[in-house]
């Protein structure tokens, strides 16, 4: 085993709140190795962009950071001054969801391309200008000189997050936080983006975490994938795994609520509530409130981590419900 | 899901151009759209960013005007924009739309029972207590309790408010609901109960639904028939298994590989789609 790039372990966050902090992450801990693609799903207020944020460094002022958060084995958290600027600069890159909320609409696209090879590589304009349209090249972008005369506006979608993967490559960072970069796109751009991540990845030998909703875009692309409900890891577990060998509840429960693109089923297998954030989570699993396999000792244990066949479940039944947990859509009956 | 055979919307050859940039060129957002709807039924229109989908919703609403064609609904001419408060009221009992964010369409400081008393006030002319009952009606349909009526909209989740503009939509008990994008927004295990609801929904009021929809797992699950526009034009239509199982149209195919599923890579959407035409729509 390689020594892990970014080392996550225990790490509990709370935000202030009206006075008062909030827990916002609980108990979380994975590694990631050089290369490697690690995806984070959840619903809204699983935790999974703060776990992003606080590896970039980007939590709001006032946050609490407990646990060990560690970037090449130096601690991200106790970063200052100029290692700090090096680490954002040069260590971590993010692509955030909406390229056109991350870039400056009146600057060209040149502009925002070249900035980072100016001011951190030391190239001069023409050199960085000449570098930026072999960085378009290389996402598929091949008329890069007009390109960059562009404005943000005069760019669809898809070409804008390619013109955002284009500037992470300036930087050629070790490590890539992709917040769902392909929500806002079409679906016919997604993979084009997805490949395109995919084949640079593999190229520089980046890594990557991949923050997603799409239970079935991360099987497809990340090496492993992490589930997470109320600011908790529930499932750690290769991504191809996911569906078929599912180690808790949560992830059978979200694989099965998603309609199926192959047939139309009478009632989907809703999961009755709604998401919890890890503020609100009552003593036991945090899933136990919505979980159709609860029994008595979920609702006072606190489940932990623990390693299951080639995975992690945080589910103190998991080991007797593995294999059982995807129930038909005719026996379940969501609650709507 | 039964229909009776009626058509509750014929659409004729609807057209939408808009001044384009630049002399005289117009942009042809809506090209030629022609569709019925089946009273009770069920159609999707699919499509991305640039299809005409919005546009055709927004005419069919009466928000733009159509540049050519007709709007029929249950044999009345809808073609232009209501011009009296009237009309508007009519046409608000035939049909009605929810979006995909409806946190932007509820006023911030009025409370969700107040908000539905509003609709309904607008189309039940009666006692006070006709139009509080038909609320408490109206609220338990969607899933909505007591505690949820009396709150404002930012203390509801994204699920209870879409709960919200659905019950404001059917205050007017409309024949046709248009549903844009109203569940892309959701996180999955509540995008399954909003699905659930609304199959309920059609079938205890045989209400029709116009659902559009990039996401074609959700067209398969509440649609019978479906629609795929690509720049402004139909270019396949059909019962939405036949669509999505055995797809006629290059772009219809493209749409269908590209989307994730078990076995699924980005590659593979990619030689799928080397076969099919041009799809990125360049600035």
């Amino acid at each position: 085993m390689t020594t892990p790039l970014l080392q996550v372990e225990a790490l509990n966050i709370a935000l202030p709140v009206d006075g008062e902090l909030r827990t916002v992450l609980h108990d979380v801990s994975f590694s990631l190795e050089p290369g490697r693609t690690v995806g984070l799903v959840g619903e809204s207020g699983s935790g999974k962009s703060m776990t992003a944020r606080a590896v970039a460094r980007l939590l709001p002022p006032g946050a609490r950071v407990r646990g060990r958060l560690e970037f090449d084995g130096a601690s991200i958290v106790d970063l200052r001054g100029e290692a700090l600027r090096r680490y954002r600069a040069g260590d971590v890159s993010m692509i955030f969801q909406d390229p056109r909320s991350a870039i400056n609409p009146v600057r060209r696209i040149g502009d925002f391309l070249t900035e980072a090879l100016r001011i951190n590589g030391g190239m001069s304009s023409r050199a960085a200008g000449a570098r930026a349209v072999e960085l378009l090249a290389e996402v598929g972008i091949a008329d890069g000189a007009r390109r960059l005369r562009q404005y943000p506006h005069e760019l669809s979608g898809g070409l804008l997050q390619r013109v955002m993967i284009a500037a992470t490559l300036a930087v050629r960072p070790r490590l890539i936080l992709a917040d769902e970069p392909t929500t806002a796109l079409d679906v016919s751009t997604q993979a084009e983006v997805m490949a395109i991540l995919g084949r640079l990845r593999a190229e520089y030998g980046m890594a990557m975490l991949f923050i997603t909703h799409d239970l079935d875009l991360a099987a497809a692309v990340c090496d492993e994938t992490i589930v997470m409900y109320a600011g908790s890891v529930v499932e750690q577990h290769r991504g191809a795994s996911l569906h078929e060998d599912p180690l808790h509840p949560y992830t059978a429960a979200l694989a099965q609520a998603r309609p199926d693109i192959d047939r139309a089923t009478r009632r989907l297998p809703a999961i009755p509530g709604y998401p919890t954030t890890a503020y609100e989570v009552p003593p036991g699993c945090a899933f136990a409130p919505r979980c159709p396999h609860a029994v008595a000792a979920c609702t006072t244990q606190e489940p932990q981590l623990v390693p299951i066949g080639d995975g992690h479940s945080r589910c103190i039944r998991a080991e007797e419900l593995r294999g059982r947990m995807l129930t038909g859509p005719s026996t379940t009956e969501g609650v709507a | 899901m039964t229909t009776t055979g009626e058509v509750i919307l014929r659409v004729e050859g609807l057209s939408k151009s808009f001044p384009g940039r630049g002399r005289g060129h117009d942009v042809l957002a809506v090209d030629g759209v022609e569709f019925e709807l089946a009273a009770g039924g069920s159609l999707g229109i699919v499509g991305e960013s640039g299809s005409g989908k919005t546009t055709t919703a927004r005419m069919l609403i009466g928000l733009e005007r159509p540049t050519t064609g007709r709007i029929l609904i249950e044999g009345v001419d809808h073609t232009t924009p209501a011009r009296t408060a009237r009309q508007w009221r009519e046409r608000g009992r035939r049909i009605q739309i929810v979006f995909q964010d409806p946190y932007t369409s509820l006023d911030r400081h009025q409370t969700i029972g107040s908000c539905l008393s509003e609709a309904v006030s607008v189309h039940v002319r009666g006692r006070a207590g006709e139009v509080s009952d038909r609320v408490e009606e109206l609220a338990a349909l969607v899933g909505l309790d007591d505690r949820q009526l009396r709150a404002v909209p930012r203390a509801l989740s994204g699920g209870q408010r879409q709960r919200v503009a659905i019950a404001r939509a059917l205050a007017a008990e409309p024949r046709i609901l248009i549903l844009d994008e109203a569940v892309s927004a959701l996180d999955v295990s509540i995008q399954a109960q909003i699905l659930n609801l609304l199959a309920d929904i059609r079938e205890r009021t045989g209400i029709s639904y116009l659902f559009i929809s990039h996401d074609l797992a959700v067209i398969r699950q509440i649609t019978d028939d479906t629609l795929v526009m690509r720049h402004g034009r139909v270019v396949e239509h059909g019962p939405t298994p036949r669509v999505l199982d055995e797809p006629q149209h290059a772009y219809t195919r493209l749409l269908r590989s590209s989307v994730p599923r078990p076995g699924w890579t980005p590659e593979s959407a990619l030689a799928a789609l080397s076969g099919a035409d041009p799809t990125e729509d360049d600035a």
